[in-house]
């Protein structure tokens, strides 16, 4: 592979390592900072981004081909909770049927950047860019 | 030169967090030391229980739940602190009943108030904590084994607990505890400023300092 095509490949992998840092950066900010208490949905999104950081980031050491193939899944079922929870706490999905009895509810709203962002967003915005960037890296290798 | 560029950014991102970290807590002081001075009021309401002299010029503001055992392990540390300090230090304890169920003690404690037992009751509560407010499992009721130890009137204690004022004081006191950004028990704040890494030294600390600029030592 010419060298200016891998470079873009590290590249766009380097992006999602940045993305899925500062998510968690940002994330434990809210929590141990702000000392919000992150709601059960909030800890089965952090359960899928902690570890792309570390996986992300194996794979950008020694550029490793197969990173799409570990890190996509972690980061379609993180999506998928955040989906939800966005859906949640906009009220599409009624809070009724949702998941947290104890202690922390999903739609307790914390921060409402501008008007209309709110954590779960945030959440859902950096997983699908995640997803958007491996999936263009598994493209571009495979072409 | 990847990797050299994977550290650098690294690093970025964790000198990041520690410095908007120190910068929040900072600005949270400040808001909090402002509305001390502004709004006095949030901190001290008139119903709130306090103990030492009138004239200390160093104030202990404390959010405290009757159920939580950290407050239990705290209160003998504080009266130590008041102890070695003598007239320098009053408390003022507030509410912040987190733990489910919370409320109840806090009528209760409003209630022995009344009957000028407050520290004695809270005294038998925070040694008897253990037998009624267990995580696993709480006995909220196991509280009445231990009550009369405070040399309480448990009929008129009983009769008390009734009236509407107490629920008005909580409501109160979890309203200032949002205001100040109190999430956990026990909250503390010293002339207006907070507590902001949590433990036994950093409160001591954070008293002495306020030793200094108030006593001028």
């Amino acid at each position: 592979m010419p060298e200016k095509q891998s470079n873009v490949n590290w590249t766009i992998l380097f992006l999602c390592w940045l993305l899925a840092s500062l998510s968690t950066t940002g994330s434990l900010f809210f929590s141990s900072v702000m000392e919000f208490i992150p709601c059960v949905l909030c800890w089965y999104q952090r359960i899928c981004l902690f570890p792309l950081v570390v996986i992300l980031g194996t794979g950008l050491l020694s550029f490793d081909k197969n990173i799409v193939k570990y890190s996509l899944p972690l980061a379609v079922v993180g999506w998928l909770i955040a989906l939800y929870h966005t859906l949640l706490y906009s009220g599409i999905i009624p809070e009724s049927i949702q998941p947290c009895s104890q202690g922390v509810s999903c739609t307790e709203e914390y921060i409402d950047l501008f008007g209309f962002i709110t954590i779960p967003m945030l959440s859902l915005l950096s997983f699908s860019t995640i997803i958007a960037l491996l999936l263009i890296l598994q493209r571009r290798m495979t072409k | 030169m990847r990797n050299v560029f994977l550290a650098v950014a690294s690093l970025a991102l964790i000198f990041g967090f520690m410095f908007a970290n120190s910068w929040y807590k900072e600005r949270q002081a400040e808001k909090s030391s402002f509305m001390a001075k502004e709004n006095a009021s949030t901190f001290v309401r008139d119903h709130s229980q306090t103990l030492g002299s009138d004239d200390a010029k160093v104030y202990i503001v404390e959010f405290m739940d009757p159920a939580c055992e950290t407050c239990a392990a705290f209160a003998p540390f504080v009266k130590q602190m008041m102890a070695a300090n003598p007239g320098k230090i009053k408390l003022v304890l507030r509410y912040a009943p987190f733990h489910d169920g919370a409320d109840y003690f806090v009528t209760i404690l409003e209630a022995a108030k009344k009957q000028g037992k407050y520290w004695e009751t809270l005294d038998v509560m925070f040694k008897s904590q253990q037998y009624w407010a267990s995580h696993q499992n709480p006995q909220p009721q196991r509280i009445w084994e231990f009550l009369p130890r405070a040399g309480l009137d448990m009929e008129q204690l009983k009769k008390d607990m009734t009236d509407p004022a107490i629920a008005e004081i909580i409501a109160q006191d979890i309203a200032d505890a949002k205001t100040l950004n109190v999430h956990k028990t026990p909250g503390y704040f010293v002339n207006g400023r907070p507590l902001q890494e949590f433990g036994y030294r950093q409160l001591q600390e954070l008293v002495q300092s306020e030793m200094k600029v108030a006593y001028q030592e």
